[in-house]
Order: C-alpha cells, then sequence, then structure tokens
C-alpha cells in the first residue's frame, strides 16, 4: 500500500535561521502518528510543509502521494485540518460554520447536507447546532472546529496542538474519536504536550531544535532508551539531545531521578 | 489607603518609556506627525487665493487693454495667462475647470477710455468654490475702484473738468455654476467623495484583517480556496454595501440638503461606482499590509487627513505649493471631486470627465494588482 506520507530530508529557513532541519519520515495509511517536543521545536513548521501552507526551502515530501511542492492544492482537498486556535467563526452559529467549511471544500447541495449531517451525527453536536460558537465552551468548541475538518472525507487528518487548554474530559472525548476515526482507516498527524495522548498513538515523532531525533512506536521507543515512561523518555532526549538547553541545567540541579 | 509609593509609580512609568520605545509605529507617529501634520496645514490651509488661473478674451487689443491686464495679474489673486477668442472657449476652459475666472474686454474698451467715456470689462467667476470665487470678486472691485480713480485724476487733469458722474471703469462680475455662492452647494458633493472614501475604506480594511486576528486565515489557507474567490467573496459585500450608502448620501444631498445636481445622475452613479472600486482597492491593500484591525484603522486615518487637506476639498488645489499638489494628484479622491463637483455644479458630462474617470480606473487597476499580489495564500 502507498504511503500516507513520505518525507525527505526536509528544510526550512527563514532567512538564517533554520526552523526545520533534514526531516525523514513515513507513515502508512490508517496509523496515528504523533509529534512531541518542547515548544518552538519545529513541530508546526513541518506540519505546516505537510499541509501546502509552507513551501519548503529543502528536500522533497508526498501526502496521499501528491508532491507538496507541486500539487499543493490537491493535497488541501483530501486533508483535513485543525489548529490549536480552532480557527471558527465566533459570530456564526455551529451550523453557519460547517455550511461555511462544507462550501469552502466544494461541497454542494444535497452532498453537502449529507456530509453535515454525518459529522453532526458522528461528534455528537446535534443539539449545539443552532447555538453561536462564541457561546460554546472550549471543548465543544474544539468538537465543532474537528467537525468543520472532517465534512469532506479526508483521508489524512492533520491536527496541530487539538488538546491544548481543554479538560481532561473534553480531551478524553476527543480522543476517542481520533480512534474511532482511526479504525475507519482515517490516517491521523497530531501534535500534542500531553504524554498520555501519546502513549495512545501507533508511532511517536521526538521533535527537537527543528530535527526528528526519534521515530517509532511509544512500546519501542521505550524499550530502546530503557525508560519505564514517555515522560522520562521525553526528559532523556532533551538531557541527551540538548546539553546547552537552559531547561536541562534546572533539571540536573533539581536532581531529579 | 496606602501612602502614595514612588517605587510603584516609577515602576509604572519605566515600564510605559519601554513601551513606547519598543512601539516603533507609536513612536515614529510621536515624532513625525506632528511635524507632517504642521508643515501640511501650514502650506495646505491656506485661505489666501493667490495666482488662479484666469482666461482672457481681449477684443480690444489695445495699450489700455494690455495695461488693464497686467494690473489684473498684479493683484497675484489671478494669472491671466490663456488668451481666447470667443465665448465657447470661455465656456471650455470654466466648464473643465483650467480656468477660475473669464475676464472679456469688449472692443470699445480702448477707445472708450481714450475718449473719456465709461469702459465696461465683463468678469466671469467661477462660484463652484465660494471662498475662491469671493476673493476674486473683491479683488476685481478694488481694482475696478483702484483704476477708476486713477482714470478721473487723469482725466481732471486732463481736462480740467471730469466730463460725467459716472465711473470710467465699470467691472461687472457674474458669477457662474453656483450663483448665490452658498457653501453647502460646493461642500455637500465633496462629502459624497470623502464620507464614501473613509467609511468603506474601513469597513473593507478590517474584512481581512479580522480573519488573520482571529485566526481563521491560517484555517482557510490549508483548505483549496483559491485567492480569488476569497477576495471577491470578500469584496463583493462591501460594493453592494458601498453602493447603498452611496445612494443613501446622494438622496440626503438632494432631498434633504437641496443640493440637486445639474448634471447626468446616471452618469454620476457610474462614475461613483467607479470611485468606489477605487476606494475598496485601498482598503483591501492596508487589510493586506496590516496585522491587527487597529493597525487598519490607524492607516485609514493617516489616509483621511491629506485626502481633507490636499484633494481640493476645502482649499483650492491651484493655490498650494508644486509638493503638496503632486500630494494631492497621488490621492483617488482628488480626481473623484473634480467629477462630483463637475456634475453637480456645472452640469458637465464625460467630455469634461474623462480624465479624471481614466485616472481613477489607473487607480482601481493598479491597487487592485497591488493588493492582489501582497494577498498571498501562503504563510510564506
Amino acid at each position: 500500500m502507498d504511503l500516507a506520507i513520505d518525507c525527505q530530508g526536509l528544510v526550512k529557513r527563514f532567512g538564517t535561521y533554520t526552523a526545520v532541519q533534514g526531516v525523514t519520515f513515513q507513515l502508512p495509511p490508517g496509523a496515528i502518528m504523533g509529534f512531541v517536543g518542547p515548544n518552538g521545536a519545529g513541530k508546526t513548521t513541518i506540519i505546516r510543509m505537510l499541509c501546502g501552507v509552507l513551501v519548503p526551502t529543502e528536500g522533497q515530501a508526498t501526502v496521499l502521494g501528491y508532491d507538496v511542492l507541486t500539487q499543493p492544492e490537491e493535497i488541501k482537498q483530501r486533508i483535513g485540518y485543525m489548529s490549536q486556535k480552532f480557527s471558527l467563526y465566533d459570530d456564526l452559529t455551529v451550523s453557519e460554520n460547517l455550511d461555511f467549511y462544507a462550501g469552502v471544500y466544494g461541497l454542494r447541495g444535497k452532498m453537502a447536507r449529507a456530509e453535515k449531517l454525518r459529522v453532526i451525527e458522528l461528534i455528537g453536536l446535534g443539539e449545539r447546532t443552532p447555538q453561536l460558537v462564541s457561546s460554546l465552551s472550549g471543548g465543544w468548541k474544539q468538537r465543532v472546529a474537528l467537525a468543520c475538518a472532517l465534512l469532506h472525507n479526508p483521508q489524512l487528518l492533520i491536527l496541530d496542538e487539538p488538546t491544548a487548554g481543554v479538560d481532561p474530559v473534553s480531551r478524553r472525548i476527543f480522543w476517542d474519536l481520533i480512534h474511532l476515526l482511526s479504525k475507519e482507516g482515517m490516517t491521523v498527524l497530531v501534535s500534542t504536550h500531553y504524554m498520555d495522548e501519546a502513549a495512545t498513538c501507533d508511532y511517536l515523532g521526538f521533535v527537537f531544535y527543528g530535527r526528528l531525533i526519534a521515530v517509532g512506536s511509544p512500546e519501542d521507543m521505550k524499550k530502546r532508551e530503557g525508560k519505564d515512561n514517555l515522560d522520562d523518555l521525553f526528559i532523556y532526549y532533551v538531557e541527551h539531545e540538548a546539553s546547552d538547553d537552559p531547561r536541562n541545567l534546572m533539571i540536573k540541579k533539581g536532581g531529579r531521578g | 489607603m496606602s501612602r502614595f509609593s514612588w517605587t510603584r509609580f516609577i515602576a509604572v512609568l519605566k515600564k510605559e518609556f519601554i513601551h513606547i520605545r519598543r512601539d516603533r509605529a507609536s513612536l515614529i507617529m510621536a515624532v513625525a506627525m506632528p511635524i507632517g501634520m504642521l508643515l501640511l496645514f501650514g502650506y495646505a490651509v491656506n485661505t489666501d487665493v493667490e495666482h488662479l488661473p484666469a482666461v482672457v478674451w481681449d477684443q480690444s487689443q489695445t495699450a489700455d487693454s494690455r495695461d488693464f491686464i497686467t494690473s489684473v495679474r498684479n493683484t497675484q489673486y489671478l494669472n491671466p495667462d490663456n488668451f481666447v477668442q470667443g465665448y465657447t472657449q470661455i465656456e471650455n476652459y470654466l466648464d473643465s475647470g483650467k480656468a477660475r475666472a473669464a475676464l472679456i474686454i469688449p472692443p470699445d474698451f480702448g477707445k472708450n477710455l481714450q475718449g473719456g467715456k465709461q469702459a465696461n470689462v465683463q468678469v466671469l467667476v467661477d462660484g463652484s468654490d465660494p471662498t475662491v470665487a469671493r476673493a476674486v470678486m473683491s479683488a476685481f472691485q478694488m481694482l475696478g475702484l483702484d483704476k477708476s480713480l486713477q482714470l478721473q485724476s487723469e482725466r481732471l487733469v486732463a481736462m480740467g473738468t471730469v466730463a460725467g458722474m459716472s465711473t470710467p471703469l465699470n467691472i461687472e462680475t457674474r458669477v457662474w455654476y453656483n450663483p448665490d455662492m452658498k457653501s453647502k452647494v460646493f461642500n455637500i458633493p465633496a462629502l459624497i467623495g470623502l464620507i464614501l472614501q473613509n467609511v468603506i475604506a474601513m469597513l473593507t480594511s478590517f474584512a481581512i484583517v479580522r480573519e488573520k486576528e482571529r485566526g481563521t486565515m491560517e484555517q482557510l489557507i490549508v483548505t483549496p480556496i483559491r485567492s480569488l474567490e476569497l477576495l471577491l467573496g470578500k469584496l463583493l459585500p462591501f460594493v453592494f454595501i458601498g453602493f447603498v450608502s452611496l445612494i443613501l448620501i446622494l438622496a440626503t444631498g438632494i432631498f434633504w440638503f437641496g443640493v440637486v445636481p445639474i448634471g447626468s445622475i446616471p452618469l454620476l452613479v457610474l462614475l461613483s461606482t467607479i470611485f468606489l472600486f477605487t476606494i475598496l482597492a485601498i482598503g483591501l491593500l492596508i487589510s493586506s499590509v496590516a496585522k491587527t484591525q487597529l493597525q487598519a484603522m490607524q492607516m485609514t486615518f493617516i489616509l483621511i487627513l491629506p485626502s481633507i487637506l490636499l484633494s481640493g476639498f476645502i482649499f483650492p488645489r491651484e493655490t498650494m505649493p508644486k509638493l503638496l499638489v503632486i500630494m494631492g494628484g497621488l490621492l483617488p479622491l482628488t480626481y473623484f471631486l473634480e467629477i462630483v463637483r463637475g456634475i453637480f455644479l456645472k452640469g458637465v458630462g464625460i467630455e469634461y470627465l474623462w480624465q479624471d474617470t481614466l485616472t481613477l480606473c489607473a487607480f482601481a487597476v493598479v491597487l487592485l494588482a497591488i493588493a492582489a499580489k501582497k494577498f498571498k495564500k501562503n504563510l510564506d
């Protein structure tokens, strides 16, 4: 089977600053891959290059078989994207937001209505549809944003810190949905700061200083470095890979075991 | 209540100075705005009417008539540089705004002056700008009086007696376009342009910046939507809103203030629509440069002041220094004011307005092109 994502040596420079250097990984279809790493490590930049939003300075990548450099519009039509900002229109109702995104993805008439009903049922938005988005809580906004990203039946779902600032219950509900979608065959690429979320992914990628330093299943990675849990693994990587990181000194000074 | 703490006060003071120092835009505004405004106001707010273009039809062609033209020039109010034959040409000059006043010297001017009779001069004044018209008229009154006294004393010396009681030089002034010289007739049409510009430019500039501020732009960029689809979809509602406000302003001007256009209303609406597109393009350009709605608002305000001062909205552009005339020429409003006043006050048609219309079209095309180029659908 073809790979959902095939990344070969992606590099992104902003002026003289190198945000991403030499990222290479492959993701088979139907899998969930989690990106973890400190803030500013380059997770969002990698994701944006894969969405066709940022143009890579070097390297190449195909997403769902399309080249990010030459066929970004093909990719955009086939992926669902959601950022931590829950990019919804506050002054529109849930239903109006869904209608707008359906239109943006080129869905019309019966097709649009059917897809809308499908995602409303899937996400469980039924009673919320006439409500203004501004009146929703963070957890509900997150679900509406996911619904908007699923309207066009994407083959690949890309989520950039979708659970930042959301309460644990909503996070659990959200991740149950992600696993459900994955079981139905959708490929998911997600970045997160929560290790409990990362642990449920099929593959993990650790991103540090613009480099993807380790890829593998959570179990493999723990075994490889001999750690009991992902928290320890995370800290181990920070100590190991970035000895000049000031946070590292703090950890050492604190004598964390 | 605890006592006033100098430490806390100084802390706030320091912090605020740091804010100001870091905020380059405000710093520039604090330094550049006062100087810029003083220069603008100092030069543009010039209620002295000087060196207005004038047209002369000298039918007399005598030393006396040339002498009279020279004394008109010496008043500094008018530059009688254009010489024509016949009323049609004079009308051309006044209709197109190439001249603000016309001087008509009849064939018997020299003969009458030499013969000790009363000589007549006709002056036509473009009354669309009442301030200018009044200044020109009073200048001619003074000139007439002065010349008459001078002639009378010359005649007294020459003949020892004053032949008749009538003044030797009679200047008959007539005001065209706005005979009652009402300022609202001058101001209301121009206000249509100014209001339309300010309201629509601001609304449009908010439209895209809002998406940036909310973060929805990022989401849109990841969707297959094309820049053109997004731009047109965003612009069209404002074309509609702009059209509605145009009609509202026009109706208020006509029915409430009683300022009825002499020229064709369909032409006015058509040319206003072109102006509307230019304004939309400005709004769009602001939108693609600004990062927040506040910035967009500030940019719109920066546009408003020169629009009032330099476009000819209040002060005649002819009396401004060259540099300010050029700066005013960069504002689309300048050309629209020519159009809207031409149609309202002079009742002229496209044959006199095509240049201004073409300039507006050029503005719209160039600004839209720049805005579309600036507005790229990726984050790079």
